[in-house]
């Protein structure tokens, strides 16, 4: 198996609050890994770090896929980046001309996250579930081998949720890498990497401290 | 692998301006509205309105292009577009090129078109016509980029629009400055063109220098 993606000791902090420190792992092509935790451990951070919108305190991410000056990667955050004034066609057009590809491609990727119908539908008049399947829609438009999912099944139905296993299985048996922050049901055959906290130093488990308070 | 385009941004921004949401009537609507209030508040007095005019156009133009600059980067920054727009590679550099540029054309340019009839109102002479038209573009171009960097400072705050007008408006003084003096002497009839030439190079700098600054700050919201 050949790595995708390689973390070594990664330190991140958000203000003065340390999230997760010296963890490494490593994602490997055609497979899918899962980042898992407890609210508020990190997953979104390390997301963000992945994709290099956020500095770490320490550590470095390394892709094996970098080619030429675009990112390798696809970043599905937890906002969905729907403009409610445009509709859908309009938007997936954006994305269609920003990551330089064809317009043909428009109408099978719409139909792909079934979406096609409602293509003259404004962004506002979408449900969650909907938007969420029109954020789908921008990792289908251009190949990046790495995706990025926060959450993919937020707000989805069962219909969705199978949607997205679909999507993620068929982006594996190209040769993709798939790392998402999961809670709950996840996808099938997959690595875990668990989040955990730093050694917590609350003074309050000190012994001592605990008898004074009695 | 085909490379991104930050055109898709340009000509996303200069679609949605004029179509539902966008805002890029405001800025006109206030320009409009303040240069037309002018003679009902000063009085119909031509020697007061002549000294006063050329003055108040273009404070009106300095603030007319403040009003759009508090959506300029911040509905991106809260839908979730920048940072897919950051991730991928685009340098915010030429992010903020592309949306103040579409900016600048969906309402600086109207702006710069309807100043000539505003300065007719308040009783400019009609041979300054041109000058007044090349100092709006000039004026209207140095406020949108050095308002960019107050929008984007400012980017991550809700209901920025006072932050923003404290961060740009000092900026906001050497373009004034050029500006309206090149417009006193249009009005007086001497020769402008050292002012607008001024004026210009202020317009020019901002162009040049607001991007970057622009961008760094955004990279910053996005952190």
């Amino acid at each position: 198996m050949e790595s995708a993606l390689i973390v070594r000791n990664l330190t991140v902090s958000r203000g003065y609050r340390t999230l997760f420190s010296q963890i490494s792992f490593e994602a490997m092509r055609g497979c899918v890994l899962e980042l898992r935790g407890a609210n508020g451990a990190g997953k979104s951070s390390l997301l963000r770090v992945l994709a290099g919108l956020t500095r770490p305190d320490h550590g470095e991410v390394v892709m094996l896929d970098g080619e030429g000056g675009d990112a390798p990667f696809h970043l599905l955050g937890h906002r969905d980046g729907v403009k409610p004034q445009e509709t859908v066609e309009e938007q997936v057009r954006f994305w269609v001309r920003f990551y330089g590809e064809d317009f043909a491609v428009i109408r099978h990727v719409l139909e792909q996250v079934n979406l096609w119908k409602r293509r003259d539908v404004p962004g506002r008049g979408l449900s969650a579930g909907q938007r969420r399947r029109l954020a789908l829609a921008r990792l289908l438009i251009a190949y990046r081998p790495i995706w990025l999912l926060d959450e993919p099944f937020a707000s989805l139905d069962k219909d969705g949720q199978a949607l997205v296993k679909d999507l993620v299985k068929s982006h594996c048996d190209k040769g993709g890498t798939v790392i998402a922050a999961m809670h709950g049901e996840g996808f099938d055959n997959a690595l875990t990497f668990e989040i955990v906290p730093p050694q917590k130093k609350n003074v309050m488990d000190a012994p001592d401290v605990l008898d004074a308070c009695l | 692998m085909k490379s991104i385009s930050l055109m898709s941004l340009f000509v996303r921004e200069l679609k949605t301006a004029w179509s539902g949401g966008g805002g890029a009537a405001l800025p006109v609507g206030f320009f409009t509205g303040a240069a037309t209030l002018t003679p009902l508040a000063l009085g119909p007095a031509a020697e007061l309105l002549r000294a006063a005019g050329p003055g108040i156009l273009f404070i009106a133009l300095a603030l007319a292009s403040l009003l759009p600059m508090e959506r300029l980067f911040q509905a991106d920054l809260e839908d979730g577009t920048l940072e897919v727009v950051a991730s991928s590679g685009a340098s915010l550099t030429g992010v903020a090129l592309a949306k103040t540029l579409a900016h600048w054309m969906a309402s600086g340019l109207p702006l710069a078109f309807i100043a000539p009839v505003l300065w007719i109102m308040l009783l400019g002479p009609v041979n300054a016509l041109g000058v007044v038209l090349l100092i709006s573009l000039f004026g209207g171009a140095a406020f949108f980029f050095i308002g960019s960097i107050g929008a984007a400072l400012t980017a991550g705050v809700r209901r920025g629009g006072l932050l923003i007008a404290l961060v740009a408006l000092p900026l906001y003084a050497p373009a004034t400055i050029f500006g309206a003096s090149a417009l006193y002497a249009a009005a007086e009839g001497r020769d402008a063109s050292q002012a607008m030439a001024l004026c210009a190079a202020c317009a020019l700098a901002a162009i040049a220098l607001g991007p970057f600054a622009a961008g760094a700050a955004l990279k910053t919201a996005l952190d």
